[in-house]
This record gives structure tokens, C-alpha cells and sequence, in this order.
């Protein structure tokens, strides 16, 4: 019983990770109908943000997080600007080309600067933990789990209860209507892009106390990450949410009753099987992809 | 006074031509249409006139201003409203967001509640679906949610792309009279119809537009009683 519990607890919090990641993803896609291959690199960027403002300043990670907050929104506005806003109306492969090519580009341009040395940000709570009940609970797993769902419940009321997220919808599931109302249709995609990967950067910044800094960690991310976008429905928000924890949930069990080794493989055939049953996943509408803010 | 102003306007799809120097006209308070077979350019123009398709050449002028290179989020700010064709609702969002977003602009956000009043008035079977997605109406009612939502920018000029398009003959009726009231509240019309018929009865005046060209225009009742007119779009 006890043993559930702590898996139940661990795959929550490993869902929460992957939930910040998830729900930018799937934004982008549902508003701007891209697909951003170098989401998870804006993660990785975060991380290094945090890092090196922790060890040449000894600044607390979390304090970090949110002093790179402007830094990540300002790269977010440029790569928005330089190749986002471009790839808007060409065909899906320039989209696909545009943003794999970014994310090559980020994870090189972080090797030549950083080289591919693996660090780690230490600090006085990094292996701390909470006891309730005899469970184990890491507490900066915690704090992010914490955020994420924060950010998830937020991104929500905003999308569902407030006009101007009424006008995110309304782009979202027809563009040119949009325009028609008047809706300044650039600005909510430079919006919407901006917002996500900046999220996904305080994610990378909030996860630096916990996992290996490299240029290349946003590829060990942004498999599993896809795979909770389809998996939700592309373009729902809440169905992110919750693929996310379910994946998290099933990596943390498979990873224990059969071994880490399984942990991917089980939720890759989970994955399939949910595809051939419910090919819209979750919460997506069947041949639509058009998200409703849900 | 002219309120709107079409100077030679050319469109191209790629290799395609889809209207060649096109000039067209509207007067304050009138009501034109627009003729033609399919294919014609007819929904070019309205999405040329609208901003949504970029011309190749030509110019635009509305209410005494060129706008052909202003965007077209906001062509609308100033009054020029398209309803498009396939009414193009809001499916995921409900019937009262829809018209909420359709006084997006700054103006008619001002005093969306009363313009929301009087397009309830106006079409009574919306309030009561305004908590219902729109995708779930039926074609009728997306029909009027569409016209609804154009009426809320508070339009000087309300542009109909075929709206009775896919309807049943009873409803066209129905959607027509509608067409009828708005005019008669004072709103200038600009539509594009199959259904030439009862089109020409609620116009002032017509233009008739084939490969792209024009080749006709006059007075509905002109238009009615020409010989061209009768034999492709009437059938007589």
C-alpha cells in the first residue's frame, strides 16, 4: 500500500514536469498550427540560464528562475520575430524545417558555448524531502509540480473565462473569421509562441536542482513530451494536463514493477493503443485539431 | 456619396487570374449585388475588398480613404464588415461569445450590450441557444449567428458572402427578409448570391462579373429584364 502510494506520488510529480512542457506545445499547435520541435531547447536554455547565474553568482536556483524570466521572453520575441512569424501560411514541411532547424541550431550553438561537460546545480534542498505518512516526497519536485499546475489552472481560466482568451479560441479555430473580427491575428500568435517557450524556460530553470545540465536534454524531454500532446489532443490544454500526469504516472510504475528500461516502451505501446482506439486523443475533436480552450 | 470605391482591381492566385480590373461602386444606403456564375471572382472580391486576399493591382477606397494597404484586422475598426462564405462560426465557442467577438473592435466594444440587444431582437432564435456552441446549430441558425455577429462590428458597409448558400428554400427566405431588415435599419449592403432571384428583388443595383471581368451593370430592375441576365442566372 505504502509502495502505491510513493509510485502514485512519483509519477504525479514526474507528470507535473512534463505537463509546462506539454500545455506550451500543444498551445502552439492549436493556435499558430506549429509544431515546435525546439520547445524542449528553450527548456535546456533555462536550465543553463539558472546554472550559470547560480555558480558565478551563488544567486538561489529559484530566484534565478525568475530573473531569466525577461531574458527567456525577450529570445522568445526574437526567434518569434526571426522565424516563427515567417513560417505563418507555408507549407507544413518549411514549419517542420524552420523550428527542427532551430532547435539544431540551439542545442550546437549551447555544445560550442557550454561544450558537452554534464553539470549539476547543488543545493541545500535539493535531496530534501517530505515525510507525510511515511512517503517520500521530493520537494523541488514538489515546488514544480506546484508551478505547473498553477500555470496550467491559469492558462485555463484565462483561455475559458476572459475575452481576450475568447479571442486566442476564436484564432485558434478559424483564422480568417478571426481577422474578420478584427483580431490582430500576428500579435496573438507572437503572443502565444513567446508565452510558451517562455514557460517552457522557467520549467528548465525550476527542474535545474534536480536533473543533469546538458545542451542535449531537451531530446531525453521532447519524445515523451510529444507523445502527451497527441496523446491529450492536439491543441487542448486540459487534455495535456492530464496525458501528462497519466504518462508520468505510467513511467514511474513500469519503471518499478519491470524496470526503467520499460518505462519508455510502456508508455510508447499505451500510446499506440490509445491511437488506434481514440485517434483524436483525450480531448481533440476527430480530423479537427482545433483546440476550444479546454 | 460614395461609399465604397473600386478602381480597377486585379487578383491572381499564383498563375491564375481571378479578377482583372475590376471597378465597382457603392453609395451610402444602397444595396448591390454582385452576379455571376460560380468561379466568376465574385467571393474574390468581397475577400480582396475585405483585405483578406492581397490584390495584384488596383486600388480601394472606402468612405473617402484609400485602404487597400491597410490590414485587414483593421479595415473593420472603420466599419467594412464581411460576412464570409461558409458563415465561418466559431464552432468550440458558445453563440454569445461569437457575437461578443464580433464587436472585437474597439468602437463596437464600447456598447457591445445594446448592439447584443437589438441583434437578439433582430433574430430571436439565437438568445435562446446564446449558451450553445455554435458548431451544434443548424445551418439556418449558423446563417443568422454569422449575420448576427457581422451587425455587432456595427458595419457602415456589410458585406454577404452568398448567404443562402447550402439552405433550405425556406429558410433562404427567411434569411433574405433578414437581409431586408438590415437594410431597412439604414445598413449599406454589398452581397454575392446563386440565388439571383430574390437577390435582385432586395438590391438597388447589380454588377455582373464573368472570368473575372464585368460585363454588365445597371439598376435590379434593369438587370432583371436583360436578356443575358435572364438566360444564365434565371433560367428564362
Amino acid at each position: 500500500m505504502q509502495l502505491t502510494l510513493q509510485i502514485i506520488a512519483n509519477g504525479l510529480l514526474l507528470g507535473g514536469l512534463y505537463a509546462l512542457l506539454a500545455i506550451g506545445l500543444t498551445l502552439i499547435f492549436g493556435v499558430l498550427r506549429v509544431v515546435n520541435f525546439a520547445h524542449a531547447e528553450f527548456m535546456m536554455l533555462g536550465m543553463f540560464g539558472v546554472y550559470w547565474i547560480w555558480r558565478l553568482t551563488g544567486i538561489d536556483p529559484y530566484l534565478a528562475t525568475i530573473i531569466i524570466i525577461p531574458l527567456l521572453f525577450a529570445f522568445g520575441l526574437l526567434c518569434d520575430r526571426l522565424i516563427i512569424q515567417r513560417t505563418i501560411g507555408a507549407p507544413e514541411v518549411t514549419v517542420v524545417f524552420a523550428t527542427l532547424g532551430l532547435s539544431i541550431l540551439l542545442q550546437n550553438a549551447a555544445l560550442t558555448a557550454w561544450t558537452a561537460d554534464i553539470r549539476s546545480v547543488t543545493t541545500h534542498y535539493t535531496g530534501m524531502v517530505l515525510t507525510p505518512g511515511g512517503l517520500r516526497i521530493s520537494v523541488p519536485m514538489l515546488i514544480s509540480f506546484a508551478v505547473a499546475m498553477l500555470a496550467a489552472l491559469g492558462l485555463w481560466l484565462f483561455l475559458s473565462r476572459t475575452f481576450y482568451g475568447k479571442a486566442i479560441q476564436a484564432v485558434a479555430q478559424n483564422r480568417e473569421a478571426a481577422v474578420l473580427m478584427g483580431i490582430n491575428v500576428r500579435r496573438v500568435y507572437m503572443w502565444t509562441f513567446t508565452v510558451a517557450v517562455t514557460a517552457a524556460g522557467v520549467m528548465g530553470g525550476l527542474i535545474a536542482p534536480l536533473y543533469s545540465i546538458y545542451p542535449r536534454i531537451g531530446m531525453s524531454f521532447i519524445v515523451t513530451v510529444f507523445v502527451i500532446v497527441v496523446l491529450g489532443g492536439l491543441g487542448s490544454v486540459s487534455g495535456a494536463v492530464l496525458a501528462a500526469l497519466l504518462i508520468g504516472l505510467v513511467e514511474a510504475s513500469a519503471g518499478y514493477l519491470i524496470g526503467t528500461a520499460w518505462a519508455e516502451l510502456s508508455y510508447f505501446l499505451i500510446f499506440l493503443a490509445v491511437l488506434i482506439v481514440r485517434p483524436q486523443g483525450f480531448f481533440g475533436r476527430r480530423g479537427a485539431e482545433v483546440f476550444g480552450g479546454r | 456619396m460614395s461609399l465604397l470605391e473600386v478602381k480597377e482591381l486585379s487578383v491572381a492566385y499564383g498563375d491564375m487570374v481571378a479578377l482583372e480590373g475590376v471597378s465597382i461602386e457603392v453609395a451610402v444606403g444602397e444595396a448591390v449585388t454582385v452576379l455571376g456564375a460560380n468561379a466568376a471572382g465574385k467571393s474574390t472580391l468581397l475577400r480582396a475588398i475585405s483585405g483578406l486576399t492581397p490584390p495584384r493591382a488596383g486600388e480601394v477606397g472606402f468612405a473617402g480613404e484609400r485602404i487597400d494597404q491597410v490590414p485587414a484586422h483593421e479595415r473593420i475598426e472603420r466599419g467594412l464588415v464581411l460576412v464570409p462564405e461558409g458563415r465561418m462560426v466559431f464552432p468550440f465557442l458558445s453563440v454569445e461569445d461569437n457575437l461578443r467577438l464580433g464587436a472585437f473592435s474597439a468602437k463596437a466594444r464600447a456598447d457591445w450590450e445594446t448592439t447584443l440587444e437589438r441583434v437578439y431582437t433582430m433574430f430571436p432564435r439565437l438568445p435562446e441557444r446564446r449558451r450553445q456552441m455554435a458548431g451544434s446549430l443548424s445551418g439556418g441558425e449558423q446563417q443568422m449567428l454569422a449575420l448576427g455577429r457581422g451587425l455587432m462590428g456595427l458595419p457602415r458597409l456589410l458585406m454577404l458572402d452568398e448567404p443562402s448558400l447550402g439552405l433550405a428554400p425556406l429558410l433562404v427566405r427567411e434569411v433574405m427578409d433578414q437581409i431586408a431588415a438590415i437594410r431597412e435599419e439604414g445598413v449599406t449592403i454589398l452581397i454575392v448570391e446563386q440565388n439571383v432571384h430574390q437577390t435582385l428583388k432586395l438590391a438597388d443595383r447589380g454588377y455582373v462579373l464573368e472570368n473575372g471581368r464585368l460585363t454588365l451593370s445597371g439598376t435590379a430592375t434593369e438587370l432583371a429584364a436583360s436578356d443575358e441576365v435572364r438566360r444564365a442566372y434565371l433560367g428564362m
